[in-house]
């Protein structure tokens, strides 16, 4: 053990020694470097005494360690309970909540959506998608361009920018298909990236890198939310105080609502023909083959649907930010959703929307941390993966059954061979 | 009832310089089970990738006729039309079961086609629309009945991947089953069962091949290396050796071709050539 624990200590010498032990500071017209021997000790000392209690944390558990399928059966049956509860908190955060934990709802819900989008293509059909982030691209600024160039409003406008973006995931789809696994993901990477450049190059189109702004904002029956009130705004019609926050709150409930809509969506797709021939092609291909489904259209479908709630989530956010640009579709977006999907557990709803709080929410609140907000999330992950490898919430609901629904535990299912 | 449902025409099959199957001719007649038999290597289960859209054959045609009279160019056809259009269905010699998914799901994907005519459909059925959930309750009924044939009621809600061996062989059948097939290729049904568990297959086969107790009925074209069971099953067995025929005919015919008993044995390999003509 101490033996051990010295070895660590060794390599977390080598490793912090440059990286901790010496700083760089910029004189006038030199650089300078400064020692600091007492931090690396620090790191030293803290990576000896680590290792040490996790050694001895590891012996002090009997021989036999509780098995992963009863802790993944606990976290399913708290999760039929966690569900109404989390679900009712969510709708009535508005009430209870200052404006900034809205904001920041929205901006998790935002993701909670995307997340239950790419579950769709990751989960259930096992495709992996990397570049989720072009969908909500072309759905942001399929937008943002209908509505500048056609005076269209964002109700006209969210279900366009499904179709559009559903069509892309389809263009895309055609020819990557026939990939599977790593190759798929390669291809979907770089499809990611050409419609960020495209975006940031097509100048006359798109502003390239200014961007588009003055995206109109969405209204309720035709009331628009403003500050200052007036002719046609919601606050005179219900004959309330102009307030900036309403805007806030009904921005709120316009994710809210969309990402419900996906999730109805997804698990009633889950429950048909449809999502149970994408769950047949993340567990085995080649026998959807034999069993004669047509598994590059099932594929494309998967494609298509996960295209589309990308789509709106885009339209969403060029109507909440009123301003959009390359910036805000870098590869690090489809990164953090592919995690959400991921973390939550492939397949599982409730799962992700708890990833998304984690992530996002959990991001915001450790903003001022400042750099060493990277380095909290890159070791959540790390602990996440080891302790639950298949995520927060593993496994799956039979589709159908004669009798009562049974858990399948993960360690049955395959994935992400497509 | 003996019109000729498959037949193989000059079947070649070349990976690169390597000849799998070589001018391969034989036919499976409708109602009764054919096997395919040869030692390791002969190019059976070459056969039946190309028969069932997973190769593409080099030369020679594979037609398929139906009942009705319509045929079928298998060789030209893409994979999952194969299934769907000219009904040959398949199982692997290595268990391909949707391992994540419950029994009665695994025989539900394999009625996808009749679930979802086409995409739109499935599509509308999201809303509750294109009468889906009659089509659902047909395909529980015919995935019960399906059950009971193979005696798997019980571990209906069961993961498939949690089922015994030999339960995994016998609802592999049945998936395929649930497919509607006229012709059902077997891909070693039998390997790595038991004496008793084969005796259950043997008489599952000869029950589809009849229609007796089971929800549908269908010629049945297995490869295997079982003898027992090819023996007591079989109506007509073709032998290949080296990717060619070398003996085409009854289990009793067959069991006394000296070429048969020759390639067994590894003896008289010289003179294959004279063998394959004379089999023919």
């Amino acid at each position: 053990m101490l033996r051990d624990a010295a070895v660590s200590a060794v390599i977390a010498f080598g490793l912090f020694g440059a990286m901790i032990g010496l700083k760089t500071e910029v004189g006038v017209q030199t650089i300078e470097l400064t020692p600091r021997p007492y931090l690396v000790l620090a790191a030293v000392v803290l990576v000896f005494f680590g290792r040490l209690a996790l050694l001895a944390w590891k012996k002090s558990r009997p021989a036999g360690t509780p098995k992963r399928g009863r802790i993944t059966a606990v976290a399913n049956k708290a999760g039929r309970y966690l569900t109404p509860v989390v679900l009712v908190l969510t709708i009535t955060l508005p009430f209870y909540a200052e404006r900034y934990y809205v904001d920041l709802g929205v901006l998790v819900l935002t993701y909670v959506m995307l997340g239950w989008g790419l579950n769709i293509v990751v989960g259930l059909a096992g495709l992996l998608d990397l570049g989720y982030v072009a969908f909500y691209a072309v759905g942001a600024y399929s937008y943002a361009l209908i509505a500048q160039n056609f005076g269209l409003g964002f109700w006209t406008c969210l279900p366009l920018a499904g179709i559009l973006a559903a069509f892309w995931g389809v263009l895309l789809g055609f020819p990557v298909l026939r990939l599977r696994g790593d190759y798929l993901a390669i291809v979907t990477l770089a499809f990611g990236e050409i419609i960020r450049v495209v975006i940031l190059n097509w100048t006359s189109l798109t502003g390239g890198p200014n961007g588009l702004s003055g995206i109109p904002r969405p209204t309720l029956f035709g009331l628009v939310f403003n500050s200052s009130g007036g002719e046609g705004s919601f606050a005179e019609f219900f004959g309330i105080e102009p307030n900036i926050s309403q805007r806030g709150i009904f921005l709120f409930y316009v994710i809210l609502g969309l990402a419900l809509l996906t999730n109805w969506v997804s698990l009633r797709l889950r429950r048909l023909p449809l999502g149970r021939a994408w769950e047949a092609l993340r567990e085995d291909e080649i026998a959807c083959r034999a069993l004669g489904i047509d598994v590059t259209v099932t594929k494309l479908t998967a494609f298509a649907m996960g295209a589309c709630f990308a789509g709106f989530a885009g339209a969403f956010f060029a109507t909440r930010q009123a301003f959009i640009s390359p910036e805000s579709f870098t590869f690090i977006e489809s990164a953090i959703v592919l995690a959400i999907v991921v973390l939550g557990g492939l397949g599982s709803q409730i799962g992700v929307a708890l990833a998304a709080v984690v992530m996002i929410g959990g991001g915001e609140l450790f903003r001022d941390f400042q750099e060493y907000r990277m380095l909290i999330f890159g070791g959540a992950l790390v602990i996440m993966m080891v302790v639950r490898p298949r995520g927060l919430v593993s496994g799956r609901t039979p589709s159908v059954s004669l009798g009562d629904k049974r858990h399948i535990s993960a360690d049955m299912m395959t994935e992400g061979h497509g | 009832m003996t019109h000729p449902l498959l037949s193989v025409e000059a079947l070649t099959m070349r990976f690169g310089g390597l000849t799998a199957v070589d001018a391969l001719s034989f036919e499976a007649r409708a109602g009764e089970i054919t096997a395919v038999i040869g030692p390791n290597g002969a190019g059976k289960t070459t056969v039946f990738n190309c028969i069932t859209g997973f190769y593409r054959p080099t030369e020679g045609a594979l037609r398929l006729t139906h009942a009705s009279g319509a045929t079928y160019p298998l060789a030209s056809m893409a994979g999952h039309l194969i299934t769907r259009r000219a009904q040959v269905a398949r199982t692997f010699q290595n268990i391909r079961l949707f391992a994540g998914m419950t029994v009665l799901e695994n025989l539900l994907v394999a009625q996808h086609n009749t679930l979802m005519p086409n995409v739109a459909n499935g599509l509308l059925a999201v809303f509750g629309l294109g009468g889906h959930r009659r089509a659902e309750r047909a395909a529980i009924e015919k995935a019960k009945l399906w059950m009971e044939a193979i005696g798997l009621t019980d571990r209906a809600d069961d993961p498939a991947g949690s089922l015994p061996y030999g339960d995994q062989r016998r609802l592999e059948i049945a998936r395929a089953m649930c497919t509607d097939p006229v012709l059902l290729c077997l891909d070693e049904p039998a390997a790595g069962l038991n004496p008793r568990e084969s005796d259950d297959l043997s008489s599952l086969l000869m029950r589809i091949r009849d229609g007796r107790d089971v929800a549908g009925r269908c010629s049945l074209l297995l490869i295997e290396h079982d003898m027992g069971v090819v023996m007591r099953i079989s109506d007509h067995v073709v032998v290949l050796d080296h990717g060619r025929k070398i003996s085409d005919g009854t289990p009793e015919q067959v069991r006394a071709d000296p070429h048969v008993i020759a390639a067994y044995l590894g003896e008289g390999d010289e003179g294959d050539d004279a063998v394959t003509e004379a089999a023919l």
